[in-house]
């Protein structure tokens, strides 16, 4: 064994920085997660005082935390089936199309690339009381819509968005599964007298269930990432209550206000539902689409 | 395919790309409203009069960007950011995914490697632990803070694998009997063989790297070391104190410029260097998702 070990010593040694960096960047915060026990204080570092499950008994008891979980859950459940729906949509539409297919492509695809900083910069813009969305809206007499300021209109602004800048994405992995799909059975069935909008239903949507099985089982465990960066951006105090999540509130709570045992418990329990969730996910994965990371 | 001439289909098909084009134009007209608008007369953003062509145009707002230390600043730390943690990224990639993509005889403990990386992407230790080992490893400030916490991206260091498994295994073989190692394969054979899966996942970490705004604004303490991302996030919040801080003559300067036009014309120019790969990236990226996430 050793002299296997030396004659391919050559390869684990190419692992060596890799391991080395992964360890102290993404092993060793599992060992912080200890703080989520102890009430932390930088002074002592991990050797505060240990209070067992104390922190998290403080967060659950908190109306506004038990809030923002379901705000999480609100908001991206209607982004997950949106951002679904929609591409599907605009796939088979694209689908039956001979010319300018690549021009929408290319138009649809490229909010995905804008950095949500970005995109709430523009967003800030036009969904003002004044901006070009509420301009248009007062074209047809409607008054004007505080979007990001209503804490009843904001989680929706934010879910449409959403699927808004990610839709060209789905779209293209949709369009990839329909170019996939044999000719012949389009042909067979208009022998059979099958037109376009039963050859659809018939052919193209059955074939395509497997890629929306697939695309829904590994959006599940996303489904507590209700979008970090384009809520940050985009909420203000005003619309807390309707539009905090997890992720904006531990960032609040932990780092803005350095209540680090507290941000981490509230972290620790997100991990664990997260990860049950991913495992999960890419157990159906595997079990309805054959699909394997690697 | 035998065409369809009824009268039904060919209103279905004129709805059709009607339809398609009014969605393509809700992706791309908020682009040329900030574009308008960068452009635009301050008077002329206020009072609402900028759709989508500018109107009393200047370049006054770009003048202030460019001629902002700050913005330059935050430009040149991205540069250097996306620069080095590609360069990085790239390294780390090719050195984990040649040995993983052999087989287990081949590489001992190849599963448990494997497994050491992948559990990486489901579990993490959470944002608190995290930034706590950045600071304990007293990268504060640094722009290696940036960079080394993501330095493999096991997602595109899988597809690569998954590449170097496609290429024919008597390339190796044969340049092993000629007495090379593997390290000589990698950089000799190997290499250039890889540079359509290294432009795929090199675009995937330039662009994230581009993107990043979160890690800079909390491993950053001084807002000179902001990556541009970052720096643009604050301009968000507060424009008014960055054009108080620009030091001329502030009155002056708001009669020309609002914060409308001065903030879209930064968040144009943040924009620019994606538009500029875009026709790359669009291939690139759509080569990188079939092989990575839907095959059967």
């Amino acid at each position: 064994m050793l002299r296997k070990l030396r004659q391919q010593r050559a390869f684990h040694l190419m692992l060596v920085p890799s391991i080395i960096l992964v360890f102290i960047f993404s092993y060793l915060p599992f060992y912080g997660l200890v703080i989520a026990f102890q009430d932390y204080n930088p002074g002592l570092g991990f050797h505060s005082p240990w209070v067992g499950m104390e922190n998290f008994e403080h967060v659950f008891k908190q109306e506004k935390f038990l809030r923002t979980i379901w705000n999480t859950l609100y908001m991206s459940i209607f982004k997950l089936v949106g951002g679904l729906v929609v591409p599907v949509i605009f796939a088979l539409l694209l689908n039956e199309i001979k010319h300018l297919k690549r021009t929408f492509q290319t138009l649809v695809y490229f909010p995905n690339f804008l950095s949500w900083v970005i995109m709430a910069g523009i967003m800030i813009d036009i969904l003002a009381s004044d901006g070009i969305i509420n301009t248009f809206l007062s074209l047809f007499g409607l008054k004007p819509v505080s979007f990001l300021g209503n804490p009843s209109i904001f989680p929706w602004t934010m879910i449409v968005t959403d699927i808004w800048k990610g839709f060209g994405f789905g779209t293209i992995v949709y369009l990839a599964a329909l170019t996939g799909i044999d000719p012949g059975l389009y042909e067979a069935a208009l022998i059979d007298g099958a037109k376009r909008w039963k050859q659809t239903i018939y052919i193209t949507l059955p074939l395509l269930t497997p890629t929306i099985i697939l695309m829904a089982v590994l959006a599940l465990g996303n489904v507590l990432n209700a979008g970090f960066d384009q809520i940050y951006n985009l909420y203000s105090p005003a619309v807390y209550e309707s539009g905090d999540i997890i992720d904006t509130y531990v960032y609040r709570l932990g780092i803005v206000q350095a209540q680090y045992s507290i941000g981490t418990a509230i972290g620790l329990f997100k991990s664990v539902i997260t990860s049950i969730l991913v495992v999960l996910s890419l157990v159906l994965a595997k079990k309805v689409a054959g699909y394997r990371i690697y | 395919m035998v065409q369809d001439k009824s009268l039904g289909r060919r209103l279905f098909i004129f709805a059709n790309y009607l339809i398609l084009f009014v969605a393509s134009l809700i992706c791309i007209l908020p682009f040329v409203n900030l574009l308008a608008v960068s452009f635009s007369g301050s008077a002329a953003v206020a009072a609402g009069d900028v759709v989508f062509w500018p109107v009393d145009f200047t370049t006054k707002a770009y003048e202030f960007a460019l001629e902002g230390s700050q913005f330059l600043q935050s430009l040149w730390v991205a540069t250097q950011r996306v620069v080095l943690g590609t360069i990085v990224n790239l390294i780390l990639m090719v050195l984990t995914a040649y040995p993983l993509s052999k087989t287990k005889d081949k590489v001992m403990g190849r599963g448990i490697y494997m497994g050491f990386f992948v559990l990486t992407m489901l579990f993490n230790g959470g944002l608190i632990p995290s930034y706590l080992i950045v600071v304990k490893a007293g990268l504060i400030d640094s722009i290696w803070s940036l960079i080394l916490p993501g330095a493999l991206p096991v997602y595109s260091m899988i597809i690569l694998m998954n590449f170097i498994r496609s290429l024919p295994e008597e390339i190796e073989e044969s340049a092993t009997i000629d007495g090379a190692g593997p390290m000589q394969i990698l950089i000799r054979i190997l290499l250039p063989l890889l540079k359509p899966a290294l432009a795929t996942v090199g675009l995937f970490s330039i662009v994230g790297h581009w993107n990043s705004w979160f890690d800079g604004i909390i491993y950053m303490n001084n807002p000179d070391n902001y990556p541009l991302q970052s720096y643009l996030q604050t301009l968000l919040l507060n424009f008014d104190q960055i054009m108080l801080r620009a030091g001329t003559d502030y009155s002056e300067l708001l009669a020309q410029m609002n914060v409308r036009t001065g903030r879209a014309a930064q968040l144009f120019l943040g924009t620019l260097p994606i538009l500029i790969v875009y026709p790359f990236l669009q291939k690139y990226f759509t080569k990188g998702l079939v092989l990575g996430s839907v095959k059967g």
